[in-house]
Order: C-alpha cells, then structure tokens, then sequence
C-alpha cells in the first residue's frame, strides 16, 4: 500500500499533469456523451455483447480459430504469461526479426515481452508516442489509454533535447511530435514484425479491431511482412457488427472524442503488399502481399476470471480508462500509486486480482473509495466499486487479524478473521457512535485529549490533522421519542431512517428534516434502525454488511407494508438501499425497500409536486447558495432534487462538479490518505472559493462532504434540509 | 441523399477536414487543383469498379514505386462508404496499396461517391459486416487526420497524414 510519504511525492512530481489530462478527459467525456441520441441504450446494448461474448467463450474461441486459420493465419491459445512469451520469441527468431514495432498493447505490457525480446537481441520499437517516451525514459506507463499522462510536454523536450541532442532544441509539441514522427518513420519501414494488440476480435470473419488514433498500428502492420497479435482471450465477440456500439462509446467515453481517427478493422494477413520500401523502380502493386499473422490469445487467469462470480465482470472491461478519468483519487495520484503492475484505475484492482494475484491487488485497492463515480461512467457498466469492495474482503481475509485485546468490545462485526483494525474500527463505526453518544460530552472531551489522540494515531492511524465527530447525547431517536406529532390528518406517512450520522452527530438535520416533512403535511415516526452497513462494506467487511442489510430489510419491512415511505437523509446509506442491497436480501424485500425509499430532498420534491404548498417552508426572496452534491447520490441522479427544492425555495443555486469531495466516509481520516484527500478536497474548495460563490453559505448532502467542507473552508456548511426548516 | 450529404460535410468540417463536391466529369482538373506535389495514388476506378474515374489525366502518379511514395506529399484513395454523423470515410486495404498511399503521405485525398454516404455508424457497420463477410478483407474507418495529444497538446500529423480532404463525385441525378 502507498504511504503518505509515496503519494505526496507523486502529487508533487506527477500531480499537476495528471490532474490537468485526466480531468480534461472527463469534461470531454461528459460532453461527448450528452451529444448521443441514447446513451443509456448503447451501454445496455455493448454490455449485453459483452455478456453474451464472455458467457460463449469457449465456443467463440474455437470459432475464432478456425476462421484465422481459415484466412491464412495461426492461433497460438497461451496458458500464461512465459507461454506466449516463448511462442512470440520463436517467431521472431524463426523470420530472423532484428527489428519489432510495437503498437500500443496492454496486454503486451502485462506479458512484459519487450524485456524478453530484448534478450535475444532484437530491437523492439515502441510506436506510440506516448509508449515511445516511456521506452525513452524508462519508465511504465500511468494511465491505460495515455500513457504518459503524468508527463508534461517540458520534462518530454527535456528528454528528447538529453537523449538526441538535435542542432535546434525541441520545444513544442509540434517540434517534438515531427521529430518523433520521422525518427520513429525511419524504423517502422526497417522492421521484420510488427507487434499490434486488439481492443476486440470478431470470431465469424477472424476481423481485430484497433482504436488508435496516430497511425502508428496501421504502418506497424503495413510495412513489416511478419505481424502477431496479443490478445486477451476477453477481447472476442461475435461478429463485425457487434462491434458499433463499441466504436461510438470508446472514444467518448476514454478521452472525450467522439470517435479516434482510426478504427483499424483488420481480417490478417493483410492485402497491402509487403514492400521494400528503397525500391524506386518496381511499382507497389507488383510486390507480393505474402504477409504471415500470429495471432496470440492469452488466457494468464481470466479464464479462471471467468468462473469467478465476482471477478467475471472485469471481463467486459474495453479498457476506455473512463474509471480513471472520472476517479477522484485518480486524478490526484494517477496509474503509478493507483494502479498494479500492468493496469491502473478502478477497474484495475479486477485485473491484478485475476492476473497477478490478490497480493498485487491489495497494493492499491484501498485508493478506490466506493464512490461510484466511475460505474455511470463505465460503458459497460461494470459495477467497479462492487469488485473493489470483494477484492479488499479477500484481503482481509488472507491478512493476520489484530490482536485480541484491540479488537474486543469495539468490533462485534461477522468478519471471522483478518480485518486490520483500523478497517475493522471504521466498519464498527456504529458501536463507536452508539458509545460516543451514550457517553457524551465525557466521550468527546477524551477523544479530543492528546492520549486518545496518540493512541488513534498509532494503533487506528487516525490522522491527528483531521477533527474528530462530536457525539450528540441525545440521539435523534431519543428526541423523537419525547414528542408528539404535530400532523392530524397526514397527506403521507414514513419512517425517517436515523442513519448513523444522523441519529449520533448531525441531529440537528434529523430534527430539520422532521419539521419539514411535518409541515409538509406528513406524518412520521423515527424507529429504532440498524446502521445501513455503509461503514463495514467500506472497508471491505462484506459479511458484516449482509448481515447489517438483513437486519435493516426485517425491521423496516413491516413499516414499508404499512404504507410507509422510508425517508433517508444520508445519500450514503440511502444508496446502499438502492443498489448494494440487491446482493445481500432476497429481491421481493430489495424491491419492497428500493422503490418505497426516497432520499430526504427527492422526497420533498415529490410532495411540492404533488401538491403540498411550499409556502409551509422557509422559503426566501433573493437568498443564493452553494450546493455540493454527494458522489454516490450523483450516480443515483439525485442532484437535480435538491436543486430544484432550493429553487422553489427562491435560492439561486451554485453547484460544484467535482466527482467527489475527498473525505469518502473514513478515508480522509486515515493517516496514509489525509494528504490525497486535502488534495480531492482542493479541487472543491477552488470551485466554492470563485467569484459569485465565494460569499454564498455552503450547503452539502452527505455527512463525509460536510467534515470536508468543514475543514476546507471558513463557512460552515448546512445539510440543505436545514434551510427549509428555519 | 442531399441532407445525409450536407450532414456528412458539417461533421467534416467539425473535425477540421475540408470537402469538395464534384460531377464525374471535373474529378480530375479538381483533383489536379487539390494536390500538392509530388502526389501519388491508387485510382478510385478500382474502389469503385467503375473505369470513368480513372486518375490517367491527372499529375497523380498512379502505382508508384515504394521510394516514389515515400517522397510523395499527396496521397489520392477512393473510400468505400461514408459516415454522415461522425465524418467517417472507410479506407478497403487492397493489393495495390491503398493503405500505403493513404497512411504514408502528409496530405489524404479521399474520393468517395455521394451515394455511398450513409447516416449512422450503425448503417456504416452494418456495410462493413457485410463486406467482410464476402471478402475477409480489411478496411480503415478514418475519421479526420491522424492526430496524438502524447507530446503535451494536439498535434495532427502522428505518424499518419495531417491533413485530410474529401472529394465527394455527385452523379447526375443524385
């Protein structure tokens, strides 16, 4: 795992770059979408393609065989890394190869056949630019579809100017593109093999495509007379016509262009005639096209992937890199702290799981916090955070478990074995609250003193920059408890959800909420709940979760059966209800609670909608605000609710369009993180620091985003339920 | 035709590429007009089957020699089909080279027929699912010049042509 000291060194040696590209990536990305008829449908539709492919594998990699043989070309199925190694050595030994080109290829990263072919002696050419200058430099890459990402144009001239030492020094990226360009020209023309990958592999016409767009692929393919393929055996769908959805989503949804300049449709060996190209007497078409394809498909894990419930997902990933574009965390950090040996960003964790194993995985997994920013964004709609969150139970799992005295009393989760403690403090997060509460202000005042401070430091690596919660002694239960409704004749009924925070720290928006839909004409009581589970299945304790959802299904069925609506003020918990839920009860008490469930302000925007008078509310003239909405309720496309009750309201609303605020429940608290998390923080803090905003009071929907704001900011920022009750 | 012709010109020109329309009886003079010396090609009569579209009274030298190509400025291809919403040509790879002269040259001029401009990606997938499945062949979608990001900021010209241009032949009546 990245330590503090590693990931502040990457922020300030790569940070600025990698913020920069990856984020204008994703603007571009957002932008390129919206300009699709129907977005949601192509997704559904390439991630049906994907499902239907990987669940045919077996019969579409026979078929795929024989149709390349069929074209003149040879399928080598390896086993592992070293097998396709040793075959692609063969090859190039057998054409007498001195010279490789390369065009970009991940999964020729991950069988690192460079180095071997180095070994033999033959010269192997990374093509793409940005391959080019990590070949120059020495260096892996940091982002699956730009790989230099954290490379800025100076520190290339820099190392191009070192390296070649041209008569004029290199300077723009014009200058630097041509010289590249025409040095790497030159040796494309010289080389035997070209070495290509394939996003995907038609099985009926043995047809690859490649998305590219410089042109290196083609020329490494046009000009050699010997070309071999590397390829997942995931990368195989059925036809040429499956592969449209692909080719509208895989630019947008990587780099934000519409499509890249070159969608290579390759059915190898290849017309074009191989050409010597210093000939000046014979005409191209009097060469012969007697071109010889490899094609290497190479299993190495996945199809043990394959028959993994959990990991099978990562299958269908087209490597568009949108995970890591849309990661907040990423965009700090990029592929070399949030990444394994070969592949970087959410998905990446399903990856290095499967090909290199848990240990490699674990390495990075901590980096993604579950704020599902990524899973809109993914076009195949892999659940990421989902795989993140299995990964890291397995890790705990295979990892030593902390002594008895730690763990006892302050964690009695389901976790049988191996949850560090820190996981294991922050997944138990409600004892702590329930503790904190029953003991408060005593409990607040020792959390505040230097010897808690010391110990949380040391044993639960609490860093000691961030404040602490203040425990409320009065639950939001226990205030309900002692009052009388104040509605006769209800327009709705529900159950407000006293979800952790809520109930133990922020009581305040739970009392504003209360007043707001009493005055709203509904009725409403406040049950004694179990947490949501939110706290144990961020820190990968899946069991504890199940158990926490079970819990929670039981004791709010009977209300829901009842006809009451269940109301949930913290976006976190409330996405819970909607989508992890689904995995741990039956489907007909998932249903019942998903659809009889509404996040606080959606539920208000329902009933102003449907008639209650906004005139009940505190509504003002000319007030302006700042809203900041939480991630996972942004994936739900919960934002627009709140917005549009605020503007009822009369509010002129500012909103932030930062993935994520930083905090992500306990992962701003963490030692290792507190600096990566100020860094994500940053980014908000800029946005509600800009002219027109500066002045505006803060309101913000999840309790993480409201600490983070806290901290970033002088004004201290409101849950907006908090304004319509004053 | 005349919409999906207009629709295939505005995504060009979104993508910087610039586009003529030409009757069969100019392709020539406008060829000879669009090209900068010295220019190579491989006759659009080929892509086309279809011997008026012949490059033999242009300055285009038809079949060159690897060292002629490699000094040309100007490469002339026929494209398949055309892709109205995203501007997209497809490029056959054939025995003569087509792929060569449209890849290693810096100015791409490709002829494509009016009527083989279709609306959608879907329908220009559908075409080449179709065409490949008759001849295993290959084909190129090309969608603007070839172009990286990788040295610090958009540069057109990767290893690829970095400027393209589109010569669309209107047939009488289309």
């Amino acid at each position: 795992m990245a330590t503090a000291d590693e990931l502040r060194e990457l922020m300030r040696t790569e940070g600025a770059a990698v913020a920069t590209n990856t984020q204008a990536f994703n603007d571009g990305r957002y932008a390129s979408v919206s300009d699709l008829e129907d977005y949601e449908a192509l997704k559904r539709e390439a991630r049906a393609i994907k499902e239907d492919a990987i669940e045919r594998l077996p019969e579409l990699l026979e078929r795929l065989t024989e149709t390349v043989e069929e074209n003149g070309g040879t399928v080598y199925l390896a086993d592992d890394a070293a097998d396709a190694n040793e075959y692609i050595r063969s090859v190039a030994a057998e054409r007498e190869a001195n010279r490789v080109v390369k065009s970009k290829s991940m999964t020729s990263e991950e069988l690192e056949v460079n180095e071997v072919l180095e070994k033999d002696g033959v010269d192997v050419v990374e093509t793409d630019l940005g391959e080019w200058v990590l070949q120059l430099a020495d260096e892996a890459p940091s982002h699956i579809v730009a790989p230099a990402i954290h490379k800025s144009r100076d520190a290339i001239a820099e190392l191009f100017n070192e390296r070649f030492d041209p008569d004029e020094p290199l300077e723009t990226a014009e200058e630097l593109t041509r010289f590249a360009r025409e040095t790497l020209g030159e040796q494309i023309i010289d080389a035997e093999v070209g070495l290509t990958g394939a996003n995907f592999i038609a099985a009926e016409t043995g047809t690859m495509a490649l998305v590219t767009s410089e042109g290196n692929a083609r020329k490494s393919v046009a000009a050699t007379d010997t070309q071999i393929t590397v390829a997942g055996v995931e990368k195989i769908v059925p036809t040429v016509s499956d592969l449209q959805p692909f080719v509208e989503l895989i630019g947008r949804s990587g780099t934000g262009q519409d499509i890249t300049s070159y969608i290579s449709l390759l059915t190898p060996p290849v017309e074009t005639p191989v050409v010597d190209f210093e000939d000046d007497t014979t005409p191209i078409s009097e060469f012969d096209n007697d071109r010889e394809f490899h094609l290497v498909l190479v299993d190495n894990g996945r199809m043990d992937m394959r028959d993994d419930e959990h990991l099978r997902e990562t299958l269908y990933c087209i490597r568009c890199s949108a995970c890591s574009n849309s990661c907040a965390n990423f965009q700090s950090v990029g592929g070399h702290a949030f990444g394994g040996e070969t592949y970087s960003g959410g998905i990446a964790t399903g990856w290095e799981a499967g090909i290199e194993g848990q240990d490699v995985a674990a390495e990075f997994n901590d980096l993604c916090t579950g704020c599902t920013r990524c899973v809109n964004a993914c076009p195949v709609g892999i659940d990421i955070p989902w795989i993140n969150t299995v990964v890291r139970d397995r890790t705990n799992r295979e990892s030593e478990g902390p002594a008895d005295w730690l763990v006892d009393g302050l964690t009695p989760d389901d976790e049988d074995e191996g949850a560090p403690l820190q996981k294991r403090f922050f997944g138990n997060f409600e004892t702590v609250a329930k503790l904190g509460s029953a003991t408060a202000p005593v409990s607040n005042w020792l959390a505040g003193t230097t010897v808690s401070r010391q110990f949380m430091a040391r044993f639960l690596e609490v860093d000691p920059r961030r404040e602490l919660p203040t425990f409320e002694r009065e639950t939001l239960v226990d205030w309900f408890a002692d009052r009388e409704s104040t509605v006769v004749d209800p327009e709705r009924r529900a159950v407000l959800y006293p979800d952790l925070y809520t109930n133990h720290v922020q009581v305040d928006r739970g009392k504003a909420a209360v007043r707001v839909l009493e005055a709203l004409g509904v009725d409403v009581v406040i049950p004694q709940v179990p947490s949501s589970g939110r706290a144990p299945i961020s820190q990968g304790m899946v069991a504890t979760a199940a158990d926490h959802a079970e819990r929670v299904a039981d004791t709010l069925a009977p209300h829901v059966a009842d006809g009451r609506d269940i109301v949930v003020v913290e976006p976190s918990d409330y996405a819970m209800f909607q989508r992890e839920y689904e995995r741990f009860v039956d489907e007909e008490r998932f249903t019942a609670l998903a659809d009889g469930s509404y996040e606080i302000l959606e539920y208000v925007y329902g009933l102003l909608e449907n008639g209650s008078d906004v005139s009940a509310l505190a509504t003002t003239e000319d007030g302006a605000v700042a809203y900041h909405s939480h991630c996972q309720q942004r994936t739900l496309g919960l934002e627009a609710y709140t917005v549009a009750v605020l503007e009822e309201c009369g509010y002129d609303v500012a909103t932030s369009d930062v993935e994520c605020c930083g905090m992500a429940g306990s992962f701003g608290y963490k030692s290792d993180y507190y600096e990566l998390s100020m860094d994500v923080g940053d980014r908000l803090r800029k946005q509600l620091q800009v002219d027109g905003v500066r002045e505006r009071p803060v309101v913000a929907s999840g309790t993480s985003c409201l600490e983070q704001i806290d901290a970033l900011l002088e004004r201290q920022p409101r849950h907006p339920i908090e304004l319509l009750a004053e | 035709m005349t919409a999906r012709l207009s629709s295939f010109e505005s995504s060009l020109d979104e993508l910087g590429v610039s586009v003529t329309r030409v009757d069969p009886g100019s392709l020539c003079e406008r060829l000879d007009e669009l090209i900068t010396a010295p220019a190579v090609g491989v006759a659009p009569e080929e892509a086309f089957d279809d011997p008026s579209l012949s490059l033999a009274e242009t300055a285009i030298e038809v079949d060159p020699t690897p060292a002629a190509l490699r000094e040309a400025t100007t490469g002339v291809t026929g494209a398949r089909v055309g892709v109205a919403d995203y501007g997209s040509v497809t490029l056959s790879m054939t025995d003569r080279g087509s792929e060569l002269v449209s890849l290693f040259v810096d100015r791409h001029i490709a002829v494509l027929r009016a009527a083989d401009i279709l609306a959608t990606m879907e329908d220009g997938i559908d075409a080449l699912d179709d065409e490949i499945g008759r001849t295993r062949g290959s084909s190129i979608i090309a969608t603007g010049p070839s172009a990286t990001a990788d040295m610090g900021a958009l540069v057109n010209g990767a290893h690829g042509p970095r400027d393209v241009h589109v010569l669309v032949i209107e047939e009488e009546g289309s």
